[in-house]
Formats: structure tokens, sequence, C-alpha cells
């Protein structure tokens, strides 16, 4: 839509669709802003440990790939089945989320230990109650599954993917090395 | 949805009857505003009256001893934050975006009214929160409305146990209101103008309103992210920002935590939030000075390009807060530059009001008044801020009143300049009646000139050295006792206007059943929101028919015109179109 110009009123998105974009692009500004204190206390401290990630992350992501696709294709008019088969797969993603968790736990890795679990738990936590929101969603779209609606669910669903992607990269990968780099400082 | 069609039942069709759902579990926008706008003014009332308390201590140390070390720096903390937040906010976004925004653009409602209406009461309960913790074991905190870590988490603090949980708590349930708020007028704005209504021709307030609201939905999730991770700190005892340290001969079980992060993240909330409390500023008195000088403001573009701008630029200034936590001298460079660089679009703002008032109608109205007392109280703080985006004028007067000075001026008396402006421009509309002028004149008068003679001599305090923060001034040599004299002159100017502010709650408490009865356009304005079938608007606004908008919301004194205004949908042959944008202008259709 150019600025000055305006677009007739029935060809206009529906709000929901407009609102969801916004309000995909406040979670953004959050995550970004967890990840950038996660960078940032990684870099100003001497105490960083990095974490093995338990294997039960890479179940939780095929499951919320396994939603995403699923989505999509319920999206693209499938039956119903497909629906549920997403929000049972949302499901089992949150409960291999806190299988991961509780693999970690039996590790004795500690909250309040290396901020590296802290970060850990802390960011999981904030994107499993992301998708528990998204799941609220998914339940009212299973009651009344307009075409349009189980599309925004599904665009929804991409997102808490591919902010999970970013997530994990980050937690398993973002070592205090490449942030120095980044930060211009060269490899330490 | 209704917003979206033409065609409309008659608004009381739909309008809820009992009065529950009509007046407090409403989903109209316009009773939402008022809710909004109730609270906040409540919350405000108790954050000047903390401010008082504050004076008196400075005025006369020692004389009033209840107000010990403690509770001083409780109220300056809860002062701080119930006005920034509470108040400012909530009143701008939640209270003049509310009511503003689907009567300016032609909607019927904001687009999720369900969540609008949740929002105002998550609002409410934050609201509760925060003011629950003057009632609990070691009282709210007082660690500054800042916030900084480790010593609002340490004892020694005062609330450092509970009281902080608590403002951690309220606000991270205030910014779940304001994101569901923002949801909602971001969305309204794009989504929900009526035919005609281009972003072009939307008035300024609902510009900056906008612009303001983005502001918040980008910037409050750094107060969100730093509040849990201190809550954290403080509950679960995590060291996201507590570093290993000795407290009251303690060793602690922090270790490591970064309390530079927490004034990182504070402060990428913390300066836009100067910006989401200004813009609506901006946007408002722009209208109320094209109204009341009875003239299009001047270069309407540029001040939508400049609010777009500011907003920007607000996001990448952030450390200058924090030039006294020391910095690189190039990071030091660099956000005192893009400091001074926001003064060009400010400037180009202040230029284009006062261009506006160049030769126009000036009717000396009480809206106009409180728009003209914005404009050179703007300037002023703006200009000290130009002193303190210096680095190295910023470290000598950081510690000092010319700080507090500055964003009082700038933030705190500009902004409600604006609001008590707006306030009396659109009563009328929202009530149906007009505030007393009378009153409305001694308001202006007591709070224009008496806030002048409460800041005006901080900042003569502030480069004389006097140190904020401190309880008490006494025995220290280097303070004269000619600052003492200044600090009490000072107390009894705040407590004048202070009670002055009583006499504007009397007003709009009394004028809501004995005010003069309104018109429905009483100040002739030419934007939308004036020219609803029913005044004040129905449920649904627009009764029947959707307006069409044939220009934009600033046709005053049109040669050739009827009227000195024009109505934004009066019949495109009427003219006062806007300026093209080859600045030629615009041909009338025949």
């Amino acid at each position: 839509m150019s600025i000055a110009g305006t677009l007739p009123l029935n060809d206009r998105p529906a709000p929901a669709a407009i609102g969801l974009w916004v309000f995909i692009g406040v979670a953004s500004a959050l995550f970004g802003l967890f990840l950038a204190a996660y960078a940032m206390r990684m870099d100003q401290a001497p105490d960083w440990t990095r974490l093995a990630l338990p294997w039960q992350l890479w179940l939780s992501t095929a499951l919320l790939v396994a939603g995403s696709v699923l989505l999509s294709q319920a999206a693209s008019g499938s039956s119903r089945s497909t629906l549920i088969g997403a929000g049972v797969c949302a499901v089992a993603f949150v409960i291999s989320q806190f299988w991961a968790w509780q693999a970690l736990a039996d590790a004795r890795v500690s909250f309040t230990g290396n901020p590296a679990a802290s970060f850990f738990y802390l960011l999981t936590a904030m994107h499993g109650l992301h998708v528990a929101g998204g799941l609220i969603a998914w339940a009212r779209v299973l009651r009344r599954p307009a075409r349009e609606r189980v599309a925004l669910l599904a665009r929804y669903w991409h997102f808490l993917l591919a902010l999970w992607l970013v997530l994990f990269a980050a937690l398993g990968w973002l070592t205090p090395q490449i942030v120095a780099f980044i930060c211009g400082r060269g490899w330490a | 949805m209704s917003y979206a069609d033409d065609h409309h039942h008659e608004h009381d069709d739909h309008a809820p009857k009992s009065w529950f759902y009509r007046y407090v579990w409403s989903q109209d926008h316009k009773v939402i505003a008022v809710q909004y706008a109730s609270i906040a003014i409540l919350v405000g009332l108790i954050g000047l009256v903390l401010s008082n308390l504050m004076r008196l201590q400075i005025g006369y140390p020692g004389q009033f001893e209840f107000i010990n070390a403690e509770r001083y720096y409780q109220y300056v903390t809860m002062h701080g934050m119930i006005m920034v937040i509470y108040l400012l906010t909530a009143l701008f976004l939640g209270g003049f975006g509310n009511y503003l925004i689907p009567l300016m653009i032609g909607a019927r409602d904001m687009v999720f009214p369900y969540m609008n209406m949740l929002s105002v009461w998550v609002y409410f309960l934050s609201v509760l929160i925060l003011l629950a913790s003057f009632f609990i074991p070691g009282g709210p905190t007082g660690g500054g409305w800042t916030l900084y870590p480790p010593a609002v988490i340490l004892p020694g603090t005062p609330g450092h146990d509970g009281g902080i949980i608590l403002m951690l708590v309220s606000l991270v349930v205030f910014i779940v209101a304001t994101t569901m708020g923002g949801l909602n007028y971001v969305t309204t704005v794009l989504q929900a103008r009526c035919r005609g209504m281009t972003l072009m021709r939307m008035p300024l307030s609902v510009w900056g309103i906008f612009v303001a609201t983005i502001l918040a939905l980008l910037a409050f999730p750094a107060l969100f992210v730093s509040g849990v991770m201190m809550l954290l700190d403080e509950t679960a005892g995590t060291s996201f920002f507590m570093p290993a340290l000795v407290s009251m001969g303690q060793v602690t079980d922090y270790k490591g935590g970064s309390p530079l992060l927490f004034q990182h993240l504070f402060w990428f909330f913390g300066h836009p939030e100067v910006y989401i409390v200004a813009l609506p500023a901006f946007g408002l008195v722009s209208d109320l000075i094209s109204v009341h000088a009875r003239k299009a403001i001047f270069g309407y573009r540029t001040m939508v390009w400049a609010i777009v701008i500011i907003g920007g630029l607000s996001f990448v200034v952030w450390a200058h807060h924090m030039f006294v936590a020391g910095m690189n001298p190039w990071f030091g460079f660099f956000f005192a530059t893009s400091t001074l660089i926001i003064a060009v679009p400010t400037a180009i703002k202040v230029y284009n009001w006062a261009l506006t008032l160049w030769r126009g109608d000036i009717h000396m109205t009480v809206p106009m008044l409180f728009a003209l007392a914005f404009l050179m109280t703007f300037v002023l703080g703006g200009l000290t801020g130009l002193f303190l985006g210096n680095v190295s004028v910023d470290i000598p007067l950081s510690g000092t009143y010319f700080v507090v000075a500055h964003f009082h001026m700038v933030m705190g008396v500009a902004p409600l300049l604006v609001v008590f402006g707006a306030i009396y421009h659109w009563y009328p509309k929202i009530f149906g009646r007009m505030l007393n002028d009378t009153i409305g004149m001694w308001h202006f008068w007591i709070t224009f000139l008496g806030t002048y003679v409460i800041y005006f001599p901080m900042h003569y305090l502030g480069v004389l050295g006097m140190p904020r923060r401190y309880h008490h001034y006494t025995d220290y040599q280097f303070i004269p006792p000619s600052a003492h004299v200044l600090n009490e002159l000072i107390t009894i100017a705040a407590l004048i206007v202070g009670a002055a502010q009583l006499l504007f709650v009397f007003n709009l408490v009394w004028s809501l059943k004995h005010g003069r009865v309104a018109n429905s356009n009483p100040w002739r304005a030419a934007s939308l929101e004036w020219f609803t079938p029913h005044s004040p608007p129905h449920h649904g606004n627009w009764g029947a028919t959707l307006p069409t908008v044939h220009r934009w919301a600033y046709a005053y004194s049109v040669p050739g015109a009827k009227e000195d205004f024009i109505a934004q949908n009066a019949p495109a042959a009427d003219g006062g179109q806007e300026p093209s944008q080859d600045h030629e202008p615009r041909q009338v259709p025949a």
C-alpha cells in the first residue's frame, strides 16, 4: 500500500491478518532482545560454560516442523484430522521440551547455576509459552475451522518454528568466541 | 463485522443494554478511553502527592519526621514510575488513542474490541499491583525509577524484598495491557480508515499516536526482558544482572552477572519511552494549534515525516543515559551524535508550529493557551537536552538538579500541558458539555507560571552542583544558604501547583453535570471526529452510514469558502483539499 494511497475497503486484508503480523513483530522484538541479552551476558562474563544440549531438542524440532507442515496442508484445504494432527504435534513438542529439561536436570544443570543454563531454561520457557498461546488459538480454530483462520494459525506456526530454529542455533552453537568476533575483537 | 460495512443498523440496536456492559465491561472504544484516562488521572494524582511529599522534605528538611530517607526514596521511585508509565503512557495511548483513533479515521470502533476491553482491565490490574506495594511490609521499592541492579535487590535498599517484586510484576502486566491495546491501535489505523481517509490525510494526532504505538510495541519488550530477568535474579537466584558481591558483610550467591546489561536493556526501552510520550503530544498539539489559530498546519508532510524520523532515531540514542556508566569513547561519540541529530526533525516541528501561528487568527482559548505554553516549555526543555547530549557536559551535570529540571520540562511539564489542552479541547465531544473557562484559566496560569517557578531555579541549582537523589542537603559546605532558600521557594510553588490540579479535577467532575451544553462542534474544527451524527457519539459512532472523506483535516480559512473551516467529509466540490505533492494547489473538482 503506498503511503498516500488507500485500498478500497473490501480489498484490504482482514484485521486479524494485520494484527497477527504486528504481533509477530512484537514477539520478534521480544526474542531479539532476549538474544541480545544472551549474547551480551555471554560476552561480559568470564564464567560462561557451554551446555551439552540434550538430544530431545532434535525431537522437539522435528515435531515443530511436522506441526508446521500439517498446518500448511490444513490451510490449503485438507481434512480436519490434519488440523488435529498439528495440535497433537504441538502438545508433543511441549512434552518433548519438558523431557529435555528433565534430561538437563538429571545432569545436574540447575537454573541458578551457570548463566548458560539460566538462559537455556528461560528462553525455552518463553518460547514454550508462545507455543501454549498458539495452542489456545488452535483450539479456537478447531471449533470453527474457516480457511482463513487456519491460514493465520499456520502463519503463526511457521513463525514459532523459525523462532525456535534461531533460538536452538543460538543456544547450541553461539560461543563467546563468536560473540567476540561479532563485536569486532577478532577470534579470541 | 460492523467497522468494514458501509451500512449499519441504527447504532442502539447493537449497543449493550445493561449498565454493567455499557460502562464497565464495555467494548466501546469511547468508554474504554474514559476508563483508561480516569484510572491514569487517579494514579497520577497519587504521583503528584508523592512529589509534594518529596518537596516538603527538600524545602523543609527534618521538619516532617515521617519522611525518613527510606520513605523519601520510595516516593522518588514511585513518583517517577507512576508519572512516566502509569499516567503518561496510559493516558496518551490508552486514553487519547482509544478515543480519537476510530473517530478521527472514520471507523466504528477498534478492530479488536474485546481485546481492547481486556487491555484496560489488565492495565487496571497492573495499577492495583503497583499500589499494593505501598501496603506490604517493607513498602514499595526505593531503588529509583530506573531500578538499577544490584542496589535495587540488595538489603539496604527500601522494598528490596516485596516491593521490587510487585513493581516488576506490575510492569510485566502493564506491558501485556499495552501490547493488547497497541495491536488494536496499529491495526485499526492500517485497516479501518473510512473511504477517502488516506494515511496522508490523517490528523497529526493520529500520526503521533500511531507512531508512538509502534515505538511502544518495539520498546516495551526490552523492559519486559529486563523485568523478567531481574525478577528471576530476585526470586530464583539467577545471576543475569547480579555480579558476585558482598552485601552487608555477607557473601551472596550471585556471580558474574552484568548490571551494565540491565542498563542497556532498560534504556533501550527508556529512551523510546520519552517519545512514546512526546509523539502523541506533538500530534495533539499540532491539531490544537491549527484549530485555534484557524490555519492549516504548516508543512503537514514534513510534520508526518518528522514524527516518523524521530521515532526511528529514538532507538539509536539510548546510551546517552549511560555516559556516566563509562563506555568506549567511540560509543559516546556515536550516541552523542545521534542524540543531537534528533534536534533536526524536532526543530522542523517547532518551526512548523511557529509558522502555523504566524498570521493566524489566534483564539486565546484555554486549549490554545496550553498549546502555546507547551511550545515554550518544550523548546526550553529541548535546549537543555542539547547540553546534556554532549558527553563532556553531561558527565559533570548528570548527577545534579540540572537533569531533574531538563527532563521534567521536556517530558513532564510539556506533555502534561498538552494533556490539559487536549482535555479542554475534546471534553465537549466526549461529554457534550464545555469545561468551565474561568476555572480553566486559573488552572492554566497557576500551572504554567508555577511550573516555571519550580523548574527554572533547578537549572541554576544544578549548575551550582546541587546533587540530585539526596534525602537532605544540610551540612554540605559546598551548598550555599541561598540554595536552601531557593529550595524552599520551589517547594512552596510545587505545593501551589499541586493544589491547583484539584481545580482541574473539580472542573472535570463539576462540568459533567453543570457545564455549558456544547454543540456538536464548539471549536468549529474541520477534522472528522466533530461530524458524528450524534454528539457525544453513540455506539458505532457513525449511525447508518460510514463517512466519506474528501480532504485533509486542516481546511481552515480557505478563501471563498462559506465558513472559515470545511469539514473533512463535506462534498469534494467545497474545496479545501490538501496541497498536492507537486506543491501546486489542487484543482477543485467542478
